[in-house]
């Protein structure tokens, strides 16, 4: 095995924005008070829209909003502000970048824009009957702004970090890998640190019909707040939501050095992919709990060990009875009923690349703080679900171990078992 | 102490066949290679497309076939070539330990959907809700689903039933290079015993080409070489390249053969002022250099043909060729550039070359860097030079080298 597989990694500075606001202290102030992001689209119509509501990210900014610049926009502050925590901010940082984003495509605004001015030939579909032109300087950020390397790019250079930037995607599950990338860097002696970054800002007309289309979206759109139910019987879908979260991930011995105050430690990362369909698990659980054993198990602990599981909990009727599934298995009947298990996406809605991550820092906070934020929403308990969701309000519980869950679609589950300090 | 890392299955479908004879017997042949052009298909932007070759071979299931555009299909079709050789194809318990790491942009969009969208968006009064209206009738679910870059790995777990992880790298050149960075040093270290590495590209795509040509890097009009071509030098490539890396001891202990041994693979970030990625490469080579064999090592190059970076790196491997007479191939000549495959069709192409122990001749035989080399090949180097981004170096030794 690895020289230095299974020690622990610690979390020195988080970053985050959400429907719920700008900053990690906002944010914990209303998940805690259990309050709800999510409202009324209002950035494009919604006419003729099966689904009209959203937890978007709408006060970063003014100007017209493209996938990539709402991204970078939302990264680069939870970046800031993570490596603010850390003491790091303004010098050059002691490890790799490892960003989750969305895949990045010219959105309807852009392609419209794009294919009004630049000839491609006659026979693309993007400029039809018109003759090859070559392209003006001022069309370059139409091919800059959405190269999938762009973002990170961005950010290394800004945050002076070392080495190649990664972009990755995992689906759902992209946040957590980054972390997961981050702990295996420094594990292994690549560098004392990691800034581990995930964004999404890709809710579009486009966007939020193909995800109706797979019926994977919550229809309850009378009251926005309300939609995002998590393990209750009425469930009917997730909520699309925004957002962004940075952690900077330091050897122990590097955070100590320096005199930084350490907010928690990654203590045990697993993962397992799933084979055997695009958006659903296997009805045997396999990946998802292999999943949960490998980071308990990496973490050194047994499933008795966690008092808290901040869920994948997404409120999709298919995620949350396979989760209950996985945790019945993992802890054992009993030991399920005993362990708090509550999902954030009750109040944030579905942050997609960006939720492992803002839910990994909303993990470090639940364990710093002693509170573990609420389950809202949850009116009519589904009876085949029997866990302790800790519903509807926050409860003060000092918990020393919690396991946070990321499973998405194409089957890539993460779980991450997090200490406090 | 880092473990030593062997490539024990490799697989690349290409505009230039499927086989390492098939490849190799291209290459030797100028007429032949050249005929991979197709200037017709995406005109006015030439690319090497992939012809016909038979799927189910790899992917048995029509309903695993619909559910993936070409790009998905290249992808899954290579890696199952890899794994075939490797030994693991079907071997449910080795496959539960097989790491995956991809590299890949979206899939395919319809583009189709896209013609008539714009038509009718063109002059209407209210555009909003027309286009959600042609939206909601006219995207497919499945579409959907092969547009997700992580479905490209998702395919492959579920088609071949790798499941030991998953892990899909974005941008550019420069997710191919990494994805091999972070599989080879999580494979030294331990982190990870089996790791089936790649990445695919599908160069006729006209979504990509509006992109690109927006940037002013594609090649228009006539193919031209490789290593003199203009700003807009970039002609695409269609590839899917994998390759399976093993700790020795692990494939040592179930028997498998080792291709090829992975000494190095470094990966770079600058912010692209001229000379900048000269520099780094000069640090790279300086670093893999004490590993080196020379009169026995050759260089596949990653060039993608846009003008100024590919020259950077002509002279620079021309002044690395002047000191240790490095022969160098500029691949993307024969095989078009393949952007996030580019550095795993490079790796897959210097195993197999290792293998035979004989380098492909000159593809532009004008040129001083493309020297002949009729020695015993014992290692190569494979560079990246991403068209934006995206710098590293690979080194691979010979087996009993």
């Amino acid at each position: 095995m690895a020289r230095d597989a299974g020690k622990p990694i610690a979390v020195t500075g988080i970053g985050m924005i959400t429907s719920l606001g700008v900053g990690v202290a906002e944010n914990w102030r209303r998940l805690t008070a259990g309050d709800s992001g999510i409202h009324r689209i209002t950035r494009f119509p919604i006419d003729g829209l099966r689904t009209t509501i959203a937890g978007s990210v709408d006060f970063m900014h003014d100007e017209p909003i493209t996938i990539p610049s709402h991204s970078y926009v939302m990264a680069d502050r939870a970046a800031a502000e993570a490596l603010a925590m850390a003491g790091m901010a303004g010098q050059d940082f002691p490890g790799e970048l490892v960003l989750a984003a969305p895949p990045i495509e010219h959105d309807w605004g852009t392609r419209r824009a794009l294919s009004a001015r630049l000839d491609c030939g006659e026979n693309s579909p993007y400029s039809p009957g018109r003759r090859v032109h070559p392209p003006t300087p001022d069309l370059v950020p139409y091919y800059e702004d959405f190269l999938n390397g762009t973002l990170a790019e961005r950010l290394a250079e800004k945050y002076r970090v070392c080495g190649s930037p990664i972009t990755l995607t995992t689906a759902c599950a992209s946040g957590a890998t980054t972390i997961q990338l981050g702990v295996e860097a420094i594990r292994r002696g690549d560098a004392p640190a990691a800034l581990a970054v995930a964004t999404d800002g890709s809710i579009s007309e486009e966007t939020l019909i193909r995800f109706s289309l797979l019926s994977a979206l919550s229809a309850k759109n009378e009251e926005p707040t309300k939609a995002s139910r998590p393990f209750s019987k009425n469930r009917d879908g997730f909520v699309m939501a925004e957002g962004a979260a940075a952690l900077v991930l330091e050897d122990p011995e590097h955070a100590k050095a320096r005199g930084a105050a350490i907010l928690g430690y990654v203590r045990g990362v697993g993962e397992a992919a799933d084979t055997f369909h695009r958006t659903r698990s296997h009805p045997n659980g396999q990946a998802i709990i292999r999943s949960m054993q490998g980071a308990i198990e990496d973490a050194g602990l047994q499933a008795a060990d966690v008092g808290y599981i901040n869920a994948h909990g997404t409120g999709t009727p298919e995620n949350d009875k396979m989760e209950h599934f996985g945790i019945v298995n993992v802890f054992g009947a009993d030991g399920a009923k005993k362990v708090a298990v509550s999902s954030n996406k009750s109040m944030v809605g579905h942050c997609l690349t960006a939720a492992g991550t803002v839910e990994a820092a909303f993990t470090i906070l639940t364990l710093r703080d002693g509170i573990l934020p609420p389950t809202i929403n949850y009116e009519i308990p589904d009876p085949a679900i029997q866990l302790d969701v800790v519903p509807n309000q926050a409860r003060r519980q000092k918990v020393a171990f919690a396991l946070s869950n990321s499973f998405g679609f194409g089957g890539q589950n993460v779980s991450l078992v997090f200490a406090a300090a | 102490m880092a473990r030593e890392v062997w490539i024990t299955g490799y697989g690349l479908l290409s505009p230039l066949g499927e086989t390492p004879e098939a490849w190799f017997a291209a290459l030797a042949d100028p007429a032949r290679w050249r005929a991979g052009v197709d200037a017709a298909a995406c005109a006015p932007f030439p690319i090497h497309p992939i012809g016909a070759y038979a799927l189910e071979k790899q992917v048995p299931k029509p309903g695993d076939q619909r559910a993936m555009g070409p790009l998905m299909q290249y992808g899954a079709y290579a890696a199952g070539l890899a794994l075939e050789m490797a030994g693991i194809k079907g071997n449910a318990a080795l496959l539960q330990e097989t790491h995956l790491v991809a590299a890949s942009g979206g899939g395919e969009r319809d583009w189709d959907l896209d013609r008539q969208i714009l038509a009718k968006l063109e002059g209407a009064n209210d555009g909003g809700a027309l286009l959600n209206q042609q939206l909601a009738d006219g995207l497919r679910p499945t579409l959907f689903l092969a547009q997700l870059p992580n479905l490209f790995a998702g395919n492959i777990s579920i088609i071949h039933g790798v499941s030991g992880s998953s892990r899909t790298f974005m941008g550019e050149e420069a997710a191919g290079i990494d994805a091999l960075r972070v599989a080879f040093r999580r494979c030294a270290a331990g982190q990870g015993d089996i790791f089936l590495v790649g990445a695919a590209y599908n160069a006729a795509r006209p979504d990509l080409h509006q992109q690109y040509h927006a940037g002013g890097i594609l090649l228009a009009g006539g193919w031209q070489p490789l290593w003199h071509r203009p700003e807009p030098g970039v002609c695409l490539g269609s590839a899917g390249a994998f390759v399976v890396l093993e700790s020795k001891e692990r494939a040592m202990a179930r028997g498998a053969r080792p291709r090829a041994r992975l000494l190095a693979v470094e990966s770079e970030r600058t912010a692209r002022k001229p000379g900048a990625a000269a520099q780094i490469a000069e640090g790279s080579f300086a670093r893999i250099l004490p590993q080196t064999k020379p009169g026995a090592l050759a260089v596949l190059s990653g060039a993608s043909g846009r003008g100024g970076i590919t020259h950077e790196e002509r002279e620079f491997l021309a002044a690395v060729a002047g000191d240790t007479g490095l022969p160098v191939r500029g691949t993307a000549a024969a095989f078009g550039h393949a952007m996030e495959c580019a550095p795993l069709q490079n790796v897959v192409l210097a195993a197999a070359a290792l293998e035979r122990g004989t380098l492909f001749a000159p593809l532009e035989p004008d040129e001083p860097v493309e020297a002949e080399f009729e020695g015993a090949l014992r290692q190569m180097l494979v560079t990246s030079w991403g068209h934006a981004k995206g710098e590293g170096m690979v080194l691979l030794e010979a087996i009993d080298g």
